[in-house]
Parts: C-alpha cells; sequence; structure tokens
C-alpha cells in the first residue's frame, strides 16, 4: 500500500469513525433505497418483475465484494447493512411471487423464485472469486 | 410516475426518508436477535406488512400514491433486504443455509398471503378487481 492509499484509508477510517453508528445505517438505507426506486422504475415494470430481479442480484454482489473483502465495522454498517441491505428487498420478492402465482402465472412465478436464488448466490459467489483475483484487503 | 422534476424530487425524497427509517429498524432488530434470526424476522414481518398494503392498494387504496411511496418502497422494501439473506445462506453450514433459505421462503410467501387476507378482511369489497 502506497503512503497516499494509506492516508486516504486513514482518513476514512477515522471519518467514519466520528459518525455514529445509527447514522451510518440511516445515511446508507437511504442512498441504497433511492438507487433502489430509480434503477427498479428505469429497468421497467413488466409482467415480470424485473427491477427487483436486477436490485437482488446486483446489490448480493455487491455484499459479497464487501464481506470477502473483507469490510469491517463502520464500513460495513454504512455500505452493507445500510446501503446494499436498502437496495435489496425481500418484502417485494416474496409478494410479487405470491402476486405471479395466484394470478396464474406459475412459470413467471417459479423463473422469478428461481431467478433470484441461483442469480443472487451465483453473484455471491463471483463476488468471491474476483477478491481472490484481486487479492482483497 | 411522472416525469415533472418535482414530482420527482417528492417521490425520491419520500424514498429516502422510508429507507432511512426501515433499514434502521432492521439494524435494531439484527442487535436485538442474533444470527440469522434478526434477518429473517424483518424478512417475515415485512413481507406481511407489504403483502397488506399492496393488496390494500388493489382494492380500496385509501393511503394514496406518496403513503404508498413512503411505506411500500421506502420503509418495507428497505427493512427487508436480500442481498444480507443470500450471503448468509452461503457463508452458513450446508444443512443451516439449506433450512434457512427454504425457511424464508416458506414463512416469506405464509406471511404475504397473510398480508392479502388481512386487506380482504379489512375491505371485503372488489374481490373481482384481486383476481383478475
Amino acid at each position: 500500500m502506497s503512503a497516499a492509499t494509506a492516508a486516504v484509508a486513514l482518513v476514512s477510517a477515522a471519518t467514519l469513525a466520528a459518525v455514529p453508528d445509527p447514522a451510518l445505517v440511516v445515511v446508507g438505507g437511504a442512498g441504497g433505497a433511492v438507487a433502489r426506486h430509480l434503477l427498479g422504475t428505469a429497468v421497467g415494470r413488466g409482467e415480470f418483475p424485473l427491477g427487483t430481479l436486477t436490485v437482488n442480484v446486483l446489490g448480493s454482489f455487491l455484499l459479497g465484494l464487501l464481506v470477502f473483502w473483507p469490510v469491517g465495522g463502520d464500513a460495513l454498517l454504512l455500505a452493507g447493512t445500510g446501503a446494499c441491505g436498502a437496495f435489496t428487498t425481500f418484502s417485494s420478492f416474496s409478494v410479487s411471487t405470491v402476486r405471479l402465482w395466484e394470478r396464474g402465472d406459475r412459470t413467471r412465478a417459479a423463473l422469478f423464485v428461481a431467478g433470484n436464488t441461483l442469480l443472487t448466490g451465483g453473484a455471491v459467489g463471483l463476488a468471491a472469486v474476483v477478491v481472490t483475483l484481486v487479492g482483497g484487503a | 410516475m411522472s416525469r415533472d422534476p418535482r414530482a420527482l424530487a417528492v417521490t425520491v425524497a419520500l424514498v429516502a426518508v422510508g429507507g432511512a427509517v426501515g433499514a434502521s429498524a432492521r439494524h435494531l432488530l439484527g442487535t436485538a436477535l442474533p444470527g440469522l434470526w434478526g434477518t429473517l424476522a424483518a424478512n417475515v414481518s415485512g413481507s406481511l406488512l407489504l403483502g397488506f398494503l399492496l393488496y390494500e392498494a388493489l382494492r380500496a387504496d385509501r393511503l394514496g400514491d406518496r403513503t404508498r411511496t413512503l411505506l411500500a418502497t421506502g420503509v418495507l422494501s428497505s427493512y427487508t433486504t436480500y442481498s444480507t439473506f443470500v450471503v448468509e445462506t452461503v457463508r452458513a453450514e450446508p444443512l443451516v443455509g439449506v433450512s434457512y433459505l427454504l425457511g424464508s421462503y416458506a414463512l416469506g410467501f405464509a406471511a404475504a398471503l397473510l398480508g392479502r387476507d388481512l386487506a380482504a378482511r379489512v375491505d371485503p369489497r372488489d374481490d373481482r378487481e384481486v383476481s383478475a
């Protein structure tokens, strides 16, 4: 690690440490929710809940990077618990599945559940591979 | 969703405030309940409440767009989390991970259905609209 990156890491760690834990989750949660809403509406709202699938896969990949790097403490509260936690959503996943199923869209419901499960799992696996290749902290 | 910049600003503000509240509630629940239980409790209770809100919106829609944006898109979607759930599943012992995955799905779907039934009980009208 160069002196410059060490200094940046030290300053950012000190800055985050000065912020109380609840505020980190508040800021991360607000940012994650807004990003989910903007990306979700950009992806579109057709018959298939593609927005929810997209944020869940992307957010799981990002949380995987944070956890395997590993990032801990205040940075994990801000970016992991706050941002990635709020960016992804389980309630929209379960309610969308139930809605598709009871409307008779059973194939779409099954594809949605399988897609969320396999693609988010794959995204976390990919994050582990990326961290291994890059070297981690 | 309107393309009017002011309407977009209001929506973003509501989602941001809701997201802050929802993520904080999940964090508090996570510190109160150890291990996987905190995430499970948030995901199941959030599915129940979102199921209620969505089906209420399909029926009477007493809440209106802004309240629903705040509570559904903001609070409840941020209160529940898929990323933490998946990372916890992958990192758990295999048997625990599979149980956690299937248990979260079963309880989450059951909770969403319960929310739907509660919405029907609050407002028994317009069943045709909901089943359409």
